[in-house]
C-alpha cells in the first residue's frame, strides 16, 4: 500500500517552488495581479460557487496566469449567483453573474486574457463591499 | 445546502465576516452514539446575547446587502429534522461556537460532500487566518493545522496552486483512512 501523504511530502513541493520563486518574484505585488473574488455566502454556495472557485484556481494555474483568487460575502445579487468580481490590474472591478464553469472559461479566455467584456455583467451602479 | 461541506463553508464564512483570525472546524462521526457532529469555532467579534437569540431567525442578518440570513437557520433545520439539535454559543469580543448534531443513520442526514475541497478553499482564500481541521470517527482521528503547514512552507505561500492541490490530496487520503459507514 502506498504511504498516505503527510507534511513531510509538502517539503518537496516547497523546495520545488522556492527554486522557481526567483523568476516570479518581481511580478508578485498584488496590484499587478488579476484579482478574482468569488461570492461565497449562503446564496453563492447553494448555487455552486465552490465549483466555480475551484475552476478558477485550477485553470488560472494551468493557463499560467498569475492571479489572486479569494472569496467574499454576499453582494446582494442572490438571484444571479454564483457571482464573481474580477479586477484587472489598474481597472475598475467588474461583476459577472450566473457564472458556471463554462462562463468562467470564457471570462478567463476573453476578459482576463484580452480585456474583452463577456456577457453577463451585473450592475452599473456597483460598489465594492468593504468586508 | 446539499451536504455537510456546504454548511461548513457557509458557517466558516460567518467567522471570516466576524474578523476571526483563528477558525477551528471539527467533524465528529460516532456510530455508537448514532451521531454526526459538525462544529465551527472562531475567535471573531462574537455576538451580543440578544443577537444570539435572534440569529436562527431567517429574517435576521447583520449585512446590509440583503435582508435575509439563511445560513444558520438552514443548518439548524437540517440538523433538527434528523432528530438532532443545534447549539450556538457566542460572546462579544471573544468569538462564536456553532455546533450542529445530526443523527447519523437518519435518512435525511446530509452526505459529507467534499469537505477536503472546502477546507483547502478556505485555507487558500484566507492565508491570514489560522485554520484547524479535525475529523474524528470510530476508526480514528485526523488533524490538520495551518500554523504547522506554514512552518513547513518556510515563507512559501499557502495559496500556491501546487500547495493547495497537495493539501487537498493529503486531506482526502487521510480522511479515507478513518472513513466509516
Amino acid at each position: 500500500m502506498t504511504q498516505v501523504k503527510s507534511l513531510a511530502d509538502l517539503r518537496k513541493i516547497k523546495d520545488d517552488l522556492q527554486g522557481k520563486m526567483g523568476l516570479r518574484e518581481k511580478s508578485n505585488s498584488p496590484e499587478s495581479l488579476v484579482q478574482i473574488r468569488v461570492a461565497m455566502a449562503t446564496c453563492g454556495i447553494a448555487s455552486g460557487a465552490k465549483q466555480v472557485m475551484e475552476f478558477f484556481m485550477e485553470e488560472l494555474d494551468k493557463r499560467n496566469i498569475q492571479a489572486v483568487v479569494t472569496q467574499t460575502g454576499c453582494m446582494g445579487y442572490c438571484f444571479a449567483e454564483p457571482t464573481v468580481e474580477i479586477t484587472l490590474p489598474g481597472q475598475a472591478p467588474v461583476v459577472y453573474g450566473y457564472v458556471d464553469t463554462a462562463k468562467a472559461d470564457s471570462i478567463i479566455e476573453k476578459y482576463i486574457k484580452n480585456g474583452e467584456l463577456v456577457e453577463g455583467i451585473i450592475p452599473v451602479n456597483y460598489e465594492t463591499i468593504q468586508k | 445546502m446539499r451536504d455537510m461541506a456546504m454548511h461548513i463553508m457557509d458557517i466558516a464564512q460567518n467567522s471570516i465576516y466576524a474578523n476571526a483570525t483563528a477558525i477551528t472546524i471539527e467533524v465528529i462521526e460516532n456510530k455508537d452514539d448514532d451521531s454526526y457532529v459538525v462544529i465551527v469555532d472562531d475567535n471573531g467579534g462574537g455576538m451580543s446575547r440578544e443577537m444570539v437569540s435572534k440569529v436562527t431567525d431567517p429574517y435576521v442578518t447583520t449585512r446590509t446587502t440583503r435582508k435575509t440570513g439563511l445560513g444558520i437557520p438552514l443548518l439548524k433545520l437540517n440538523a433538527e429534522r434528523t432528530g438532532g439539535n443545534f447549539h450556538i454559543h457566542s460572546e462579544e469580543g471573544k468569538g462564536t461556537n456553532v455546533k450542529a448534531e445530526f443523527v447519523f443513520t437518519h435518512p435525511d442526514r446530509l452526505p459529507a460532500g467534499d469537505i477536503a475541497g472546502i477546507i483547502v478553499l478556505l485555507i487558500a482564500a484566507n492565508p491570514g487566518i489560522e485554520f484547524k481541521y479535525q475529523h474524528v470517527t470510530n476508526k480514528g482521528k485526523y488533524a490538520l493545522c495551518t500554523a504547522e503547514i506554514n512552518e513547513t512552507l518556510e515563507g512559501v505561500s499557502i495559496s500556491e496552486p501546487s500547495v493547495v492541490r497537495f493539501l487537498k490530496e493529503m486531506i482526502k487520503e487521510n480522511q479515507q483512512q478513518i472513513l466509516i459507514s
